[in-house]
């Protein structure tokens, strides 16, 4: 295993916005109606830079094998950089020991494996997992699921009007008989940044174990595991095809001794330690929840990736997204008929603007805005909970990256004067 | 709108016609049979009541929400169901969905303000839109009721 020692120091640049889009071609393209890709589409999947697609190619040109297998060099190298990416990401999160980082193909694989192999190992009937009113459906339905199968309690952290969470609600929610609380660190459908600290130290108090969704944070700021909601959590999850690496591959970081007490998720080949006719052991972590080939060139390639994010500085991507979606929140503000939900200042929330725009279905401003080379994301954002709190069948949603630029945000602006324009909406 | 073919493709004025002002919305009528139309990836909604007189659309109401495509759709097709059977309604979800499938506007009486939804064939993630209160009424008269989605890939 690849110690966090062995990993060089990645250089740190300047943040220079027009060398980043160098690094991402798809940015020059035209959609179909001719006019220039003004990409704002972030939070449900990022663009990939040059280097994260060499990588991939490097890797199927040079090193292709199966791992963890052959003793020939191609398998001993492709085994090698598997793991080597598996310690840069424990490295990117703060993590202790690259064992704790398990690959998975999503955020969603990650939460469902913390519930098939920790809760329905742990949780009794009568035992409280807690989770809030904004999460993703992804960290809602594995709950749901559990609950219908184990007799679990299951109990929600409300949302407020402004798309915050009730936090003296969180207070009486987090009860003795809480066991975990699995909790979003920003919203993808409002981009509330949650205030982790109140519920981190209610849950630890209680003794309850915390599961951080980092799928919309982990991409856009620093996060260590160890100060996380500032007292640490146990576990993470999230994907790396919203932090400019490739689909189909995910993470769960967990402490190490948590780990070791789980169950495995899926049984199968890679995970095992002895097979006989009658029964098997398991393989330590993380091979015990690895089962079967891996997907290995993405793993590889998120490592690429994580390289990317740590030259040009975590804290400078907050802060490129704080000043965009600073300057988007005044912009939109202007546009006549245009509602923002969420918490009204850059500060508590991430790069993610949900609105409406009075009189014109979210369906119609995404179809609009296209024409004009502009791609938002328009639906209930797999938050239908937090669609009904706030009573709206759907929003249109703006997300923002590294690459993003206030430019684009204007041309977001005058698009949405447009439809406005368009579907006669009246100031 | 300036490079806006495809816009004009889709937004024919006479949709925003019957988008902005919806025929046979809401209105009370006592049906004899209703179906409820969804379709969940995008939060549109529609409920369609028909009153059927020996077989004859007597009075039809649809009610709901979402974007301009699916509410003009439910308008367009309350209008050419009224005072139609049951088999002539059919006729026209038939036809509505061979136009979805085609883009072509079929030659069918009463299908005039319809055939500027034919454009929506050239947008993939709309058709769904424009389909949901067809679907729904094939669903109210098919077996007195119901609910639809348009993701249950019986269509």
């Amino acid at each position: 295993m690849t110690s966090l020692a062995d990993l060089p120091a990645v250089e740190r640049l300047p943040y220079d916005i027009a060398r980043i889009r160098r690094d991402f071609p798809i940015l020059k393209r035209e959609v179909s109606s001719g006019a220039r890709l003004v990409y704002l589409d972030n939070a449900a999947t990022s663009q990939r830079p040059v280097q994260v697609l060499a990588e991939i190619t490097r890797f199927y040109r040079d090193h292709n094998a199966n791992i963890h297998r052959g003793v020939h060099t191609l398998s001993v190298e492709a085994t090698e950089l598997y793991e080597q990416a598996r310690a840069k990401v424990a490295r990117f999160i703060g993590a202790a020991d690259p064992r704790e980082i398990i690959f998975t193909h999503n955020t969603t694989e990650s939460i469902n494996l913390v519930a098939h192999g920790w809760a329905r190992k742990h949780l009794q009937p009568g035992d409280e997992v807690v989770i809030s009113e904004i999460e993703h459906h992804s960290n809602i339905v594995p709950w749901q699921m559990l609950r219908d199968e184990r007799g679990i309690t299951l109990k929600y952290i409300p949302m407020l009007p402004d798309g915050t969470l009730d936090l003296d609600a969180a207070r009486s929610i987090i009860t003795d008989r809480t066991r975990l609380v699995s909790i979003t660190a920003m919203s993808n459908a409002l981009g509330t940044i949650v205030p982790l600290d109140v519920i981190v130290a209610r849950a630890r108090a209680v003794g309850a174990l915390v599961l951080v969704d980092g799928a919309q944070s982990v991409p856009h700021m620093p996060v260590d595991v160890q100060t996380l909601g500032s007292l640490g959590v146990d576990f993470l999850a999230f994907s790396g095809h919203k932090m400019l690496a490739p689909f189909g591959i995910g993470i769960l970081w967990g402490r190490l001794p948590v780990l070791e007490s789980m169950d495995p998720f899926m049984g199968g080949g890679d995970m095992i330690l002895t097979v006989s006719m009658e029964r098997s052991t398991w393989a330590d972590v993380p091979a015990k929840f690895e089962a079967g080939t891996p997907n290995v060139g993405d793993a590889i390639a998120l490592g690429a990736a994580v390289d990317y994010l740590s030259a040009l500085g975590m804290d400078a991507v907050r802060r490129h997204e704080r000043e965009i979606t600073d300057y988007a929140l005044r912009r939109l503000a202007d546009v006549p008929g245009v509602t923002i939900f969420g918490v009204p200042d850059a500060e508590r929330r991430g790069g993610v603007i949900s609105f409406e725009l009075d009189g014109v279905h979210p369906h119609d401003i995404g179809q609009v805005l296209d024409t004009k080379g502009v791609a938002i994301r328009t639906g209930h954002h797999c938050a239908q909970p937090v669609m009904l709190a706030l009573n709206v069948p759907a929003t249109a949603r703006a997300s923002f990256y590294i690459y993003n630029t206030t430019d684009e945000v204007d041309a977001l602006a005058s698009g949405l004067e447009e439809v406005g324009r368009f579907f006669g909406v009246r100031k | 709108m300036a490079e806006s073919g495809l816009m004009e493709d889709l937004y024919r004025e006479i949709i925003l016609d019957h988008y902005r002002q919806p025929r046979n919305h809401g209105t009370a009528i006592e049906p004899t049979c209703s179906a409820d139309g969804a379709n969940p990836l995008c939060g549109d909604q529609v409920r369609v009541d028909v009153a059927l007189v020996d077989g004859v659309v007597e009075a039809i109401s649809f009610s709901g929400q979402g974007c301009s495509i699916s509410q003009a759709s439910a308008s367009m097709m309350t209008e050419y169901v009224k005072g139609r059977d049951t088999a002539a309604a059919l006729q026209g979800d038939e036809a509505f969905q061979q136009m979805m499938l085609t883009g072509e506007a079929p030659d069918i009486d009463g299908f005039d303000d319809i055939a500027a939804l034919a454009g929506v064939a050239k947008f993939p993630a709309r058709v769904k839109c424009a389909s949901l209160a067809w679907k729904t009424l094939a669903q109210a008269l098919a077996d007195g009721g119901g609910s639809v989605t348009t993701d249950d890939g019986s269509r």
